[in-house]
């Protein structure tokens, strides 16, 4: 955790974050570091690399009809690593990461900036590195366009997959922990589990949806990305 | 990594999202936009100038269109002139129906107003397209009701070119009319995209009202109008003076005015010769895609075929993001859109991709090319020289590989 808060102070100096398209567009769509990284991508699994790469941990989540999908290969050190500082006994830190992301700039920048932070200093304990919060590797991009921010921000899920593999490469079953669900509709909170569940009940749309869940009316906002969500199971279950 | 190009070039491939201002069209408003400001109301020769000029330019515009200039109605833009179409004639005639034929692939300028009438009690009818972005007119027939009022279907798409058979839609309109002793439903077309390059003659293709902009021909934004046919009553959705015979109140836009009718005037002149120019160019922009980058597919109608555009090329670059390609391609100054959805509020990508039956990963790495004016070969020699190894890199960074195994479907 310590490292995260140290990325965090490095960061103080971050511009305010640019959507050029709510803000007369004199400028780049995102921060300085958002381009940064979209255009010099750190520690992606170039091709072929993947028979030579060594990996006990691998993790995806999206899918590429939802317009982002990533995938993580983590090397977890079973070891302490003496030349690293802050490393107590028995932590499992990370030395090596690779990942590839389908999405748009801002997907690709913050699969890349969670890489950073996974192995930088030594490489993360993977009981800090299952902290890490959207939130977190938002702030070391300098923060991002507020609609971009839902979706494109799927670092820590397939991070948290890779390390659900790796536990369970391990034979640490009780450490897998169970993926938490995403909330679509905060008021409602109708997550993408209770949707996918609906789809294999049957619901095909919107209004089947409501009926199944009981609810009169869906917030405005959450609509589309429901309506993707039932489109995307039906496709995964049914197609 | 990709090395940035030091020499960056400029080249503007999105003349379907707009066009720069033809300089004859801009020499023609120069004057209304310095010393000849009079208001065309007013009575005195300042006014009396400008009031000229809009009916110099209403002139021109009909005998293009083939109307008469009392039918044309100068409004703020295609989006206006769509709402006040659909509006206009829904309000002046919703005691005689409240049903409405359109496609799934509108301009939001159109699909949007007619959204709000559903919200209001209107039944639409949305008319499925092939898979190249064709209405099937058949259907189209089978669709009319006694209570249709309006039927509104674009010219020409503006995602993949597709254009529609107007003329054909337009005299089963008739046959219905005549055969049923009614004058509904109305026939309402957006012409916003293929106002440069095809004929819009009013009588053949049979439509009561017609929308076109300034913005897509070279000439000024913030101009756009619409055609009515004589003896078809709308109703106003703004209210003011008594400009436009009322249905379009405030105080002309006249340097706009006059610039619309010129550009108009010249695109219409050199459509023929424009459109092999650029039709060529399209072609080549394709073949040389296709030939340099595996894993493409085009959408929409086939280059050079009638039912497209010739300016628009549509490519579904498989396995990669269309926002992200668009980032990079900014960096070597190519300027063209896509159909993802990070471009767009929602989650979804373009419904016209969707329309067309594309799937969504497919849609999400969408590109569109629109060609114009300042286009040559060598514009497309530099995109190709670029983007095959932008798109490689992409590729190498993305865990996708569509078609080769399906790791996202967990199929039972």
């Amino acid at each position: 955790m310590q490292n995260i808060k140290n990325n965090m102070q490095k960061n103080t100096k971050i511009k305010k974050p640019i959507d050029g398209r709510t803000q007369g567009g004199e400028s780049w769509l995102y921060s300085e570091e958002v381009k940064e990284h979209f255009f010099n991508p750190r520690n992606f699994m170039r091709h072929g690399e993947e028979e030579t790469f060594k990996f006990n941990g691998m993790g995806r989540a999206g899918s590429p009809a939802c317009g982002d999908e990533m995938v993580i290969w983590i090397q977890v050190d079973k070891k302490t690593d003496p030349s690293s500082a802050k490393a107590t006994e028995g932590e499992e830190r990370i030395k090596d990461v690779r990942w590839r992301t389908f999405g748009c700039g801002s997907a690709i920048a913050s699969t890349s900036a969670l890489s950073e932070m996974l192995i930088e200093d030594g490489g993360l304990a993977i009981d800090d590195a299952l902290k890490i919060k959207p939130q977190d590797i938002i702030e070391r991009l300098g923060s991002l366009p507020d609609r971009k921010v839902h979706c494109s921000v799927l670092g820590d899920k397939a991070f948290q997959a890779a390390a659900n593999d790796y536990f369970r490469n391990t034979g640490q079953h009780d450490r897998v922990i169970i993926a938490g669900s995403k909330v679509i509709d905060k008021e409602l909170k109708i997550t993408d589990k209770n949707i996918e569940e609906a789809v294999l009940e049957g619901v095909s749309n919107l209004e089947e949806l409501q009926k199944k869940l009981k609810i009169e009316k869906i917030n405005k906002d959450s609509i589309p990305e429901i309506e993707e969500l039932i489109k995307f199971y039906n496709e995964k279950y049914f197609d | 990594m990709l090395k940035i190009p030091k020499k960056k070039k400029e080249i503007y491939f999105d003349h379907a999202a707009t066009t720069y201002i033809d300089k004859k069209v801009l020499k023609i408003m120069e004057p209304y936009l310095k010393e000849e400001y009079g208001n065309p109301s007013s009575l005195y020769n300042k006014g009396r100038v400008t009031k000229r000029a809009i009916t110099d330019s209403k002139k021109t515009i009909a005998s293009l269109l083939h109307a008469l200039p009392e039918n044309i109605i100068f409004t703020s833009g295609g989006t206006e002139s769509d709402n006040l179409a659909i509006f206009g004639i829904t309000k002046a005639h919703q005691n005689s129906g409240k049903h409405i034929i359109t496609t799934t692939i509108e301009h939001h300028a159109v699909s949007e107003p007619i959204e709000q009438l559903k919200k209001q009690g209107f039944e639409i009818t949305y008319l499925k397209v092939n898979k190249e972005g064709i209405v099937n007119v058949k259907e189209l027939v089978k669709a009319i009701r006694p209570d249709t009022v309006l039927i509104s279907i674009m010219h020409a798409n503006n995602e993949i070119g597709s254009i529609q058979p107007i003329e054909e839609i337009g005299r089963e309109i008739l046959k219905f009319r005549k055969k049923n002793q009614t004058n509904f439903p109305y026939f309402h077309t957006d012409a916003c995209q293929s106002a440069g390059y095809l004929d819009l003659d009013v009588e053949k293709m049979h439509v009561d009202l017609l929308t076109l902009n300034g913005g897509k021909i070279y000439g000024p934004k913030g101009i756009g109008i619409l055609y009515l046919r004589r003896g078809v009553k709308i109703e106003p959705i703004m209210f003011g003076g008594d400009q436009e015979k009322k249905l379009r109140p405030g105080t002309e836009n006249v340097p706009a005015i006059v610039g619309l009718a010129h550009a108009f005037e010249l695109v219409q002149k050199n459509s023929e010769k424009e459109k092999i120019r650029l039709e060529r160019l399209s072609k080549y922009l394709w073949k040389e895609v296709e030939k340099n980058i595996p894993k493409v597919q085009l959408n929409g109608p086939e280059i050079g075929s009638k039912d497209r555009l010739p300016n628009n090329v549509n490519i579904v670059f498989l396995d990669i993001e269309g926002e992200a390609l668009i980032l990079y391609l900014d960096e070597y100054g190519i300027m063209c859109s896509t159909g993802s959805a990070c471009t767009s509020s929602s989650l979804k990508p373009s419904h016209v991709l969707l329309a067309i039956g594309l799937p969504y990963e497919y849609a999400h790495g969408s590109l569109r090319f629109s060609l114009g004016h300042c286009n040559s070969k060598s514009d497309i020699d530099y995109i190709i020289k670029h983007l095959p190894k932008i798109v490689e890199q992409l590729r190498e960074m993305s865990p996708v590989n569509l078609g080769v195994k399906k790791h996202a479907k967990y199929k039972k």
